[in-house]
């Protein structure tokens, strides 16, 4: 056995909805294990389990049993305000919708993870600009999201999760709203994140093409992983 | 993070201006009418009793009925002569003994013509009341017993009829009464409740018993007593003649009043809190009203930012943080309601005080209370949506369009 426990990992995670009739296996009791520094891509049809699987990773929903462990923390004892802090400490979300705040300029979006930190303005405005410079829109810094279109927009996003440098980011279809030239870019940064800041990257999408940046590709399927496979297509 | 939390409140208020607004006239009409109300209410009072207190202390009210806002002055018998004569002779101790019977009456001078209040009395009047006389003279004894028509005028009554004519020496038609003005009374302004006190002719009792009022019925009596400290002794002395001359048996209610000062300032701050406590009443559901609008717009802010919520929970803001941003917003909504309201209270008191000319006592108690309790209505009615948000669930406040 290793001396550090694994990242994430997911020990006969169920999850159900609805009840009688109605009750849907979401998640039908996966086993996963994902460490540091990997660039995982979940795939998988809809109402296969994926989005079900990244929300619970992500601690914004809780497993119905088995048991989720992050860093060794068995998250399923944790309370609300403890999950909260996992989440501003721990993990950083990229949306499918962006989800930036609306009349918000990008810099203050960037900086929203921060206040909740308690850190100062002088400090959280440097962070910010650097976070916005390290996704290439220094430039923009202070256009609300109307004024950016929707490969800005989602970059400004991939600041905002960053900014606080968290191990985990968590990623939600990211090109899902991007045509394809900005969803290479996206994905360049994404990997580029992943190999200079050793940022651990999950990402769901339905995308091959998008996919073949992880290193490796996870398969749903009804509830369950159908396959779990290092991806032969990237060297490093 | 205060500030910050204060910041966002006061963008999410920048965000929706109008809708702020309307949502603060709830609040904004109700501390202004609670602070306009205390404020003119505070004027009147310390107007009245500075009224009074010029009146001088050893002054005395004779009336019949009783005193109060149900007294039965209308059943009660009204005082004659006689009454007014055993007054006099039988008192001692007393500088004067005035009586009084008025009515309000159109009078008339060359084309102009006014409703005033028409006084029947002598010259004892103009010691009770302090009057002074500015040009002419007092009735003489031949007119009072005669029943002559002479008259008196007030201030407004010269400036309204007259204009830069001297009025002494000139005849004006009082109702039916053809009356020579023999004297000009000095200015006193509005009374504490509001009365143009120079709105006024006086006339002797009897001229006006006979020839307006149809009847020998004196309606009050001013007795001024020496001095201050004998006024208690006189005020008993008057009620212990005036049992006897009504035949009033022991153990029987008066059925009349002697009142000195003080005990007509009660009678009238009686009746002034019953209408400021009403008042109040008013304000106060006008409060409470403002306080469910608050609620309600705070509901729908929520419901419109689940999706915000939802960003903000994801990122890391816990509950708390959350609640005490919806909290921090319906406050600042509130207290902005409130200083408005302050304002515009004062703003419109100021602008009665100088009307009513009574002097505007700023309340800072009630600045202060109406204050925190738009403050804490911001609390109350901000709690129940700032709960609702921090309590989302974070997906689905995420998926929420």
């Amino acid at each position: 056995m290793a001396t550090d426990p694994p990242l994430i990992a997911f020990d006969a995670v169920t999850k159900s909805y609805g009840t009688g009739e109605a009750l849907v296996h979401a998640l039908a009791g996966v086993d996963l294990r994902i460490d540091e520094g990997e660039f995982v891509a979940i795939m998988g049809p809809s109402g296969s389990g994926k989005s079900t699987c990244m929300n619970i990773i992500g601690s914004l929903d809780t497993p119905s049993s088995g048991s989720y462990r992050f860093k060794g923390v068995d998250v399923g004892t944790l309370n609300r305000d403890q999950l909260a802090l996992l989440r501003r400490h721990y993990l950083g979300f990229v949306f499918q919708g962006f989800n930036l705040l609306a009349r918000t300029t990008a810099v203050e979006n960037v900086e929203l993870p921060l206040i909740y930190r308690g850190m100062r303005a002088a400090e959280r405005r440097e962070r910010a600009l650097q976070a916005l410079e390290s996704v290439g829109l220094a430039d923009r810094a202070t256009h609300t999201p109307n004024e950016l279109s929707g490969g800005q927009q989602q970059r400004v996003a991939i600041a905002r999760a960053i900014v606080t440098d968290p191990y985990v980011l968590l990623a939600d279809e990211p090109t899902g709203n991007v045509d394809t030239k900005t969803s290479v870019a996206i994905m360049e940064l994404l990997a580029r994140l992943n190999a200079d800041r050793g940022i651990t990257i999950l990402m769901v999408t339905h995308e091959p093409d998008m996919a073949e940046y992880a290193q490796r590709i996870i398969q749903f399927r009804d509830g369950l992983i159908d396959s779990d496979a290092r991806n032969g297509k990237v060297s490093a | 993070m205060i500030y910050e939390t204060l910041k966002l409140a006061l963008q999410a208020i920048r965000r929706n201006v109008l809708r702020s607004f309307l949502t603060l006239l709830g609040i904004v009409i109700g501390v202004g009418a609670v602070i306009a109300m205390v404020t003119i209410g505070n004027g009147t009072t310390a107007k009245i009793e500075e009224q009074m207190s010029k009146l001088g202390s050893n002054l005395l009210f004779v009336i019949p009925g009783q005193l109060g806002p149900r007294r039965a002055s209308a059943t009660a018998q009204p005082f004659d002569a006689r009454d007014v004569d055993a007054l006099r002779d039988q008192l001692r101790n007393v500088q004067a003994v005035a009586p009084v019977s008025s009515s309000s009456k159109t009078i008339v001078f060359g084309s102009e013509n006014r409703s005033v209040t028409v006084i029947g009395t002598d010259n004892g009047y103009f010691t009770t009341q302090a009057l002074d006389i500015t040009d002419g003279r007092q009735f003489l004894d031949s007119e009072l017993r005669g029943g002559q028509a002479v008259c008196l005028i007030g201030e407004t009554v010269r400036e309204k009829l007259f204009g830069s004519l001297n009025p002494v020496g000139a005849t004006i038609r009082v109702d039916t009464v053809s009356c020579d003005v023999i004297g000009l009374l000095a200015a006193k302004g509005q009374s504490g409740f509001g009365q143009d006190q120079d709105d006024v002719v006086l006339m002797p009792l009897r001229t006006f018993q006979r020839r307006l009022a149809g009847n020998s019925d004196i309606g009050r009596i001013y007795v001024s007593a020496a001095t201050k400290d004998e006024t208690a002794k006189v005020q008993k002395d008057i009620e212990w003649l005036l049992r006897e001359r009504r035949r009033i048996t022991a153990g029987k209610d008066d059925d009349f009043a002697v009142a000195d000062m003080q005990q007509i300032i009660s009678a009238q701050t009686a009746t002034t809190s019953s209408m400021t406590i009403l008042l109040g009443a008013v304000a106060g559901v006008s409060l409470l009203v403002g306080g469910i609008g608050i609620m309600n717009i705070m509901l729908v802010s929520v419901t419109e930012r689940t999706r915000e919520i939802g960003i903000r929970l994801a990122i890391g803001a816990t509950e708390n943080q959350v609640l005490m941003q919806f909290l921090v917003e319906a406050v600042v909504l509130s207290l902005i309601g409130g200083v408005s309201g302050v304002v515009l209270g004062l703003g419109l008191a100021g602008t009665a005080v100088g009307l009513m000319r009574i002097p505007f006592i700023l309340d800072a108690d009630i600045v202060l209370l109406a204050f925190g309790f738009s403050a804490l209505i911001g609390v109350v009615f901000g709690y129940f949506p700032a709960r609702r948000a921090a309590h989302l669930n974070p997906i689905e406040a995420l998926r929420h369009e």
